[in-house]
């Protein structure tokens, strides 16, 4: 599969002048709100601290928690199942599902079974999922993958959705109301949930210490899916494992506060065991979680409990929309988790970056991810996954930059082609330049040439070292 | 103080005036400022593109160039950040040591260094917005940023506020990236251009007459946008308002 195309999947959201500056207030204003909970809680950088240091004990002990919350879920009556890759946990499902004659399944949104491609395998196999979380839903109906891992649907205007449910769900196509259109939405789905044979709930927290698993949620769409069907299916990440029930409460203050700037999600529902009579089945899956575990740079990233505030904050993101990225995950995050899951297909996203640093600075876990970024960036070009272009030119930029003499010539030789260049050149980097930009005016001479002729008899290093 | 300069590539060749205004302000302040002649770049081109093995000859020529000297200065975070954090893939001798600790920003020089008090040369009485680079902000920590809460400390600002006549302008997003990255620029121009407008737009919108930054490669980007969007607003380096703007500088900066 080809490399993403960053640029020219941005170039393309850019070009959409109304969502990109609808995206990028929105986004903005969720990072306002995040910024007003953070100075509102004096305790902030030590809860960052203390939920950083929590998920580095438990990855660090990985094997012991995931046993101990396998074996106190079992003692709760809960089945458990463990997924190598996304295959495994596709089949599992469809397993569990046909044994149970499902026909629909209901599913709270969960970032995990878009990362297994669940949807299109259990379509294949005549089980239709029908997405309950409003945004989750939109992108199902517009056959788009979700372009923020909370809020889904967040680079469409309301003209988009009414147009997505007026093609879907048959409604007023010139009526943009996004309470009309929600009304709708709902009005379409309850009837599916309430008819539907298994629910589907992702989990935010996997609580080793107890065997519960606790989701949150804006809509209550995952504890419908949870309570209504007989049958309760949770894709568990294996990351996601946090050692005891009172370390929830850092998670919990962190996450929404983080995410939305509100103080917690309008649902964080806990779920323990299956309700009376029915079934409660825990899949817990690598997908390449161990793998990157062992990746002495990158396993810090598995601290994330994907609350979007480095996608809110990010510059790039804000510009490019979360589906330039082409990924499961996108922005700062997703610039260093997908390449552990496909290195040639992501290989371009550690440069849809200008290293600003400011995701490192609001995550809630402290994952150094700008510094991930650019330890990515050396592993592609290791790999020799740079475009030929960037390779040769940096390969000349580093010879010329290490001989002076060279170096002298080619500012020279800049000083006196430059002005005199026609203004759109062909493969070159000063066309990317121009294209919105003008290039500085080139002076008569450089710094050296002017210390040369104004300062040089000071200066005794000067004189023999020119 | 004996001082030694560093000019990085791009200032040498693009933005000379920024050199001498750096300069001329150290030797005003008493230093004794040396200019090592064989210095080219600091390797971050390269580096910043993963290209760490092109890097290595121009990072191991930036320290023999500096390596006898005991403090090294030079008017760009972005380089001074490389130098200072990201020069982790040469062998780690005392000279690599000593160049890494001993390299400092202008603006972190001036403030931290020599504590200098006054400027009394220096008039600049417009309305300016302080841009921040993202490497003086979050890579040097020249000021508080808005992502933690910390007490607000800006050493730049207070550098500025010692030129007569200054009046600061506060954009919306003061600490948003301007979207230069260097090869960033180059490699991802519609998202690098569209974050320079915008910024440049903030900044014009809050009524500043010039944008006066640390970093000029952030200058020269958010320039380019701003000319290529008809905006009059002028751009300068940190280094020439301290110094005292010239009117031929000033002309000049406005394009």
């Amino acid at each position: 599969m080809h490399a993403v195309d960053h640029v020219d999947n941005a170039r393309r959201f850019l070009a959409l002048t109304d969502n990109q500056a609808f995206l990028d207030r929105n986004l903005w204003g969720l990072r306002q709100k995040r910024d007003a909970q953070m100075k509102a809680h004096p305790e902030w950088q030590a809860l960052r601290t203390l939920a950083s240091e929590i998920k580095e004990h438990a990855l660090s002990h990985l094997d012991d928690y995931l046993e101990m919350f396998e074996r106190n879920a079992l003692a709760n009556g809960v089945h458990v199942h463990w997924a190598e890759d996304a295959e495994a946990h596709n089949r599992i499902v469809h397993q569990l599902l046909t044994a149970h004659g499902v026909k629909t399944l209901v599913k709270s949104k969960s970032m995990l079974t878009e990362e297994c491609d669940m949807r299109p395998y259990l379509a294949e196999r005549g089980i239709e999922v029908v997405e309950t979380d409003l945004g989750e839903r939109i992108q199902q109906l517009d056959n788009e993958m979700p372009s923020h891992v909370v809020v889904p649907a967040v680079h469409k205007l309301a003209r988009d959705v009414s147009k997505v449910f007026a093609r879907t769900l048959g409604t007023d196509p010139d009526n943009h109301d996004p309470h009309y259109l929600a009304e709708r939405q709902r009005e379409a789905t309850r009837p599916l949930m309430l008819a539907a044979q298994a629910g589907m709930t992702g989990c935010n927290f996997a609580v080793a210490e107890t065997g519960a698993v606790t989701v949150c949620t804006n809509e209550g769409n995952a504890d419908l899916s949870a309570n209504l069907p007989p049958l309760h299916l949770v894709s568990i990440g294996i990351e996601k494992i946090i050692p005891r029930q009172q370390d929830l409460g850092v998670f919990i203050r962190l996450l929404s506060r983080s995410a939305l700037g509100s103080p917690i999600t309008q649902y964080t529902s806990h779920f323990r065991a299956p309700r009376r009579g029915g079934e409660m089945h825990f899949i817990l899956v690598d997908n390449g979680r161990s793998a990157r575990l062992a990746m002495a740079d990158f396993w810090y990233s598995l601290k994330c409990i994907r609350c979007s505030a480095c996608m809110n904050t990010c510059p790039v993101y804000r510009r490019s929309g979360g589906l330039s990225y082409g990924g499961v995950y996108s922005g700062p995050i997703g610039a260093i988790i997908d390449p552990t899951m496909d290195f040639k297909r992501y290989s371009t996203l550690p440069f849809a970056s200008t290293l600003n640093g400011s995701c490192t600075h609001v995550c809630p876990v402290k994952i150094n991810i700008h510094e991930q970024i650019y330890k990515w960036r050396e592993l592609v070009a290791e790999q020799h996954d740079l475009p030929f272009i960037k390779r040769s030119a940096m390969k000349t930029a580093g010879i010329i930059l290490s001989h002076p003499l060279l170096y002298r010539g080619m500012v020279k030789a800049m000083h006196t082609t430059v002005p005199y260049l026609p203004s759109a050149l062909v493969n070159s980097p000063l066309n990317a330049w121009c294209e919105g930009r003008e290039l500085p005016p080139m002076p008569k001479q450089s710094f050296r040439q002017w210390y040369v002729e104004h300062r040089q008899h000071n200066d005794p290093h000067g004189v023999h070292t020119s | 103080m004996d001082v030694a300069l560093f000019i990085p590539c791009f200032i040498d060749a693009c933005f000379p005036q920024v050199g001498v205004a750096t300069l001329e302000l150290l030797e005003r302040l008493g230093c004794s400022v040396s200019y090592p002649m064989k210095q080219t770049c600091c390797g971050q081109p390269m580096a910043n593109s993963g290209c760490h093995k092109d890097a290595e000859a121009t990072e191991r020529l930036f320290v023999r160039n500096f390596a006898e000297y005991d403090v090294i200065v030079g008017p760009s975070a972005s380089c001074v950040h490389h130098i200072r954090h990201h020069l982790d893939h040469l062998e780690q001798t005392d000279e690599v040591q000593h160049v890494r600790q001993n390299t400092f920003e202008l603006v972190e020089f001036l403030h931290d260094v020599l504590k200098v008090e006054a400027f009394p040369w220096a008039s600049f009485p417009h309305r300016i917005g302080l841009h921040n680079s993202c490497s003086s902000l979050r890579g040097l920590r020249e000021a508080s940023m808005t992502e933690i809460d910390e007490p607000f400390f800006s050493k730049p600002k207070a550098l500025l506020e010692k030129v007569a006549g200054i009046e600061f302008v506060m954009p919306q997003r003061p600490d948003e990236c301007c979207g230069f990255g260097g090869t960033f620029s180059v490699t991802e121009a519609p998202v690098s251009v569209k974050m320079g407008q915008d910024k440049v737009t903030d900044h014009h919108t809050a009524g500043a007459e010039y944008i006066v930054s640390a970093d000029m490669s952030c200058l020269m980007h958010q320039q380019g946008c701003a000319k290529r969007m008809g905006l009059d607003i002028g751009f300068l380096h940190i280094a020439q308002v301290l110094n005292g703007v010239s009117e031929q500088e000033r002309a000049h900066a406005r394009g």
